[in-house]
């Protein structure tokens, strides 16, 4: 093993890597390498630093420490049983690594993790390692998002926090009884538990920096999770009833889905089915309706259809609204913010400039479409002073006539 | 009329602009102008380089205003798309922006409204301008050269849209403030060396060093990173478009794992390679693998593959086609119309189909999305004789005395080869392992028929069973 070059590792650990959703770098507390030694900066919104064919922004240096596991996660490629490759990084490595990719502005900073050697507790003082080698040893002023181990010891995750910008701790799986099942070495409590610890120590850190401007920041971009989507019976309604829960308990930034795919040397108790990518998608677009357009949880759980998952050929926006027509029309001219967001084929950007020009101007329905990405979608659902949707609403293929939406929005490119 | 005069008589002011990006001289100028009321379509502004003499009757001397002027006024929201606005490569950009000032006194909301002309101009001035300088945050690419006395000096070429290099010294600077870099572009060059910042003139690209050792690092993380499992080239073309690749180090790469990623599953198809591999020992261990199967595309589709069912020591073994719509969500084969079909025809022969062994010749169900619907696709040629390793290796397993394939491509799934139905049905063909195949047709092309060719068909489809049975009966 000793003998694999950093290109082979990189090679074997970053491939290890993408099945992580996120690659994220947004959102942390703003800062530069002026009056310091290092390198870096952040400042509000992340960089997309490259795309890959798969449509997905590169921001960050995205690898793990290493993908020898002594845990048996039957969905995990990297499980204990599996038959890959294995590869593993010194934290010197990683911090050597990161450097150079960041001085050539090839990314924004580094996600790391990492599969358990030895102990959860070993694992994550190396995982730690990497970060403090970054942040102490070279002033490094970018981006670092750690994931934690859960089952590792709650002091170790505490200084995690002081090197990180985000934190995230992977709930894995939208049910306990899946967890069990799927992943025997993992604990529901104790993820939990994990993320409680991290939800607290952002809370005083942030206090204390109120009070005192030099007090040590701890995850200023806050923590965020992963759960695998598909890998157990877990409907759509479970999973965004679960995601909510997180987000009110834990006061998550983000929640992430990741599409089970069956990797190669499958387990024996995984579905051979893989779930469709655009459940995935559907999922994320439910989590930006509860985030941005003040949907609660319960209304998509209502989208959903009689099995329990939204329907996947048409958004849930579009499934909530065709499920609860009376709701409709909406007077584009008179109608609150809110109503106006709950209009299919209307964005926030659409709300925002309807909401100026009326001030202007009673609203014709040509105006929408100057506003709008696409009328036709708009339309049913809407009153303007020369067009009222008289038959519209009510007929009964409206579905079928609205349905499918071809243009796909990519929601979680950071 | 007037206004020529007006030009003739020098009352047309031309403003030399002395650098492209100068938004804060504009400022200057502009405000005087519009103090001393001189209207939009009176000035020209000229870039260094640029047109000047078109406009060489003008009035370089600007109209000094009154001491008591009153002030110009202009929202904040103009300032900020002007400021961007300023850095525009279009050459009309400066006198956009002083024909909104002198629209703008006469009507403060006028940024507003955004039917306006003028102000849809602006702001995709604005946005270009923007898209732009993030598009440099994100794509400058440095390359390391050692100076002699062993210092490491960071060198950029990048080619901007628009005049925003000054514009984002600062950022570069802030990121890398202690390290010693230049940002070389064909509308000027920035360097920094850790104390101060110096502006030069245009570069070329021939200036800039050629290669890094950290690129072939860099590619490989790019092209590991990837998930050859969704391209999605559009949108990654929406956000790097083409004029960028080159020069993106990692860029190289994406034809190569675009095209990749697309015969993966042909390459893989080599049917020879799979000779090699074991057979499953199980039909648990086939039911298994073909879930997990993309050796062909149809596997990459959304839907499961269906194993065959009934005993594995039946003498009849039922091979259609691949399962369909029903089939698919059911995980069962033969459940569908056309497998409801069948089995009233086997009845009528007597065959009792529980005894038999039921299955596909293809696993995978083969569809074209029409809205909701899925509709049947067949599999061509290639797919079938990819396919074929699972059904032989369910027909190693079961060792069915006789093979009952219905339609070409379950004939064509145990043959290897085309043959035509009405030429091969109702005579038994040897097969290598001493069974015997019987073809027929299948009974989804029965329901296709209606009238005297259905009931032509129906019979020798009838006849073709019969025949299996009394083979049968003959064999046990
Ligand atoms: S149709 Fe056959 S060869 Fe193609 S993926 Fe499915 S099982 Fe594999």
């Amino acid at each position: 093993m000793s003998d694999q070059t950093i290109l082979q590792k990189l090679e074997i650990l970053a491939d290890a890597a993408k099945y992580d959703a996120s690659c994220a770098s947004s959102g942390t507390a703003k800062k530069n390498s002026l009056g310091g030694k290092g390198i870096g900066s952040t400042e509000g919104m992340g960089i997309c630093h490259a795309y890959a064919p798969d449509g997905r922004c590169i921001s960050l240096l995205k690898v793990l420490l290493t993908n020898h596991c002594i845990f048996d996660c039957h969905y995990c490629i990297n499980r204990k049983s599996s038959n890959v490759r294995r590869a593993r990084f010194t934290p010197q490595e990683i911090a050597d690594l990161t450097l150079s990719f960041y001085k050539r502005n090839y990314i924004e900073g580094l996600f790391l993790s990492s599969g358990i050697i030895k102990s959860s507790n070993h694992t994550m003082e190396l995982l730690v390692e990497a970060a403090r080698i970054l942040r102490e040893e070279h002033d490094f002023r970018g981006y670092i998002h750690l994931k934690t181990i859960p089952e590792a010891d709650p002091e170790l995750i505490h200084q995690a926090g002081l090197y990180a910008d985000r934190l995230s701790i992977n709930v894995e799986l939208p049910t306990d009884a899946g967890l069990t099942r799927l992943a025997p070495d993992k604990d529901a409590r104790q993820i939990e538990g994990a993320m409680g610890g991290t939800k607290m120590a952002i809370t005083q850190a942030k206090d204390e920096k109120k009070r005192f401007r030099h007090a040590p920041r701890f995850a200023p971009a806050g923590q965020s999770t992963q759960m695998i989507v598909g890998a157990d019976a877990a409907t759509d309604a479970d999973i965004v009833g679960k995601a909510s829960r997180l987000y009110d308990n834990f006061r998550l930034r983000r929640v992430y889905y990741s599409a089970f795919s069956p990797i190669p040397d499958a387990s024996a108790v995984l579905p051979l089915k893989r779930p469709p990518l655009i459940r995935e998608h559907r999922l994320y677009q439910s989590d930006w309706l509860m985030r941005f357009y003040g949907y609660q949880p319960g209304e998509i759980m209502q989208a959903t259809e009689k099995d329990g998952n939204l329907p996947l050929d048409i958004d849930p926006k579009l499934a909530w609204a065709l499920k609860f027509r009376d709701s409709f029309p909406v007077d584009v001219n008179r109608a609150s913010k809110e109503q106006l967001l709950r209009v299919p084929g209307l964005g926030t950007t659409a709300v925002r400039r309807i909401l100026t020009a009326r001030r202007h101007r009673t609203l014709r329905l040509d105006d929408v479409a100057k506003l709008t990405v696409s009328l036709a979608k708009v339309r049913p659902f809407i009153v303007t002073c020369d067009w009222r949707p008289t038959l519209l609403t009510d007929r009964a293929d409206l579905r079928r006539l609205l349905a499918p939406r071809q243009e796909q929005l990519e929601l979680f490119a950071a | 009329m007037t206004s020529l005069q007006h030009v003739k008589l020098g009352t047309y002011y031309v403003v030399n602009l002395p650098r492209p990006d100068d938004f804060a001289f504009w400022r200057e100028r502009a405000r005087s102008l519009v103090q001393c009321d001189v209207p939009p379509d009176r000035v020209a502004w000229v870039e260094s380089g640029g047109s000047g003499d078109l406009f060489a009757g003008g009035d370089t001397r600007l109209p000094v205003p009154p001491a008591d002027a009153r002030p110009i006024r202009a929202s904040k929201r103009f300032l900020s798309l002007a400021k961007n606005a300023a850095l525009h490569s279009d050459p009309e950009r400066f006198t956009l922006l002083y024909r909104l000032v002198w629209r703008l006194q006469r009507n403060p909301r006028m940024m507003e409204d955004r039917a306006d002309a003028d102000v849809r101009r602006i702001e995709e001035l604005d946005k270009n301008v923007r898209r732009d300088s993030h598009k440099m945050h994100a794509f400058v690419r440095f390359r390391q050269v050692k100076e002699e006395d062993g210092s490491e000096h960071y060198v950029a070429w990048f080619e901007p849209d628009h005049h925003i290099v000054r514009a984002n010294a600062g950022f570069f600077k802030r990121r890398f403030a202690n390290m010693r870099w230049s940002i070389l572009t064909p509308r000027g060059t920035l360097h920094w060396d850790g104390a101060t910042m110096r502006e030069g003139p245009p570069a070329q690209k021939s200036d800039a060093p050629q290669g890094d050792p950290a690129e072939d690092l860099w590619r490989t993380y790019y092209a590991s990173i990837f998930n050859p499992a969704r391209l999605k080239v559009g949108a990654m073309l929406s956000e790097m478009p083409k004029k960028y690749w080159k020069n993106l180090p990692e860029a190289s790469l994406i034809p190569e794992l675009i095209a990749g990623a697309q015969s993966r599953e042909a390459t893989m198809v080599d049917a020879g390679s799979r000779e090699l591999e074991d057979r499953p020992e199980t039909l648990e261990a086939i039911d298994r693998a073909i879930h997990a199967c993309r050796q062909c595309p149809i596997g990459e589709l959304d839907n499961q593959a269906v194993m065959g069912e009934g005993p594995q020591a039946a003498a009849l073994m039922i091979v259609g086609e691949q399962p369909g719509d029903q089939e698919d969500k059911a995980g069962r084969p033969f459940v569908g119309p056309a497998g409801q079909l069948l089995d009233r025809h086997l009845e009528k022969a007597g065959i009792e189909r529980r005894g038999a062994y039921v299955t596909n010749t293809v696993k995978h169900f083969k569809f074209a999305q029409r809205g909701k619907r899925r509709l049947h696709q067949s599999p061509t040629a290639k797919e079938i004789d990819t396919c074929r390793w699972w059904i032989e290796s369910e027909r190693a397993l079961v060792k069915p005395k006789i093979v009952l394939a219905l339609g070409a491509s379950a004939a064509r799934g145990m043959l290897g080869k085309t043959v035509s139905i009405s030429k091969v049905r109702g005579e038994p063909i040897a097969l290598e392992d001493g069974s015997e195949l019987w073809v027929t047709a299948h009974p989804s092309y029965l329901l296709r028929l209606d009238g005297e060719a259905a009931e032509k068909q129906a019979k020798l489809f009838d006849a073709d069973l019969a025949a299996v049975k009394e083979r049968l009966g003959e064999l046990s």
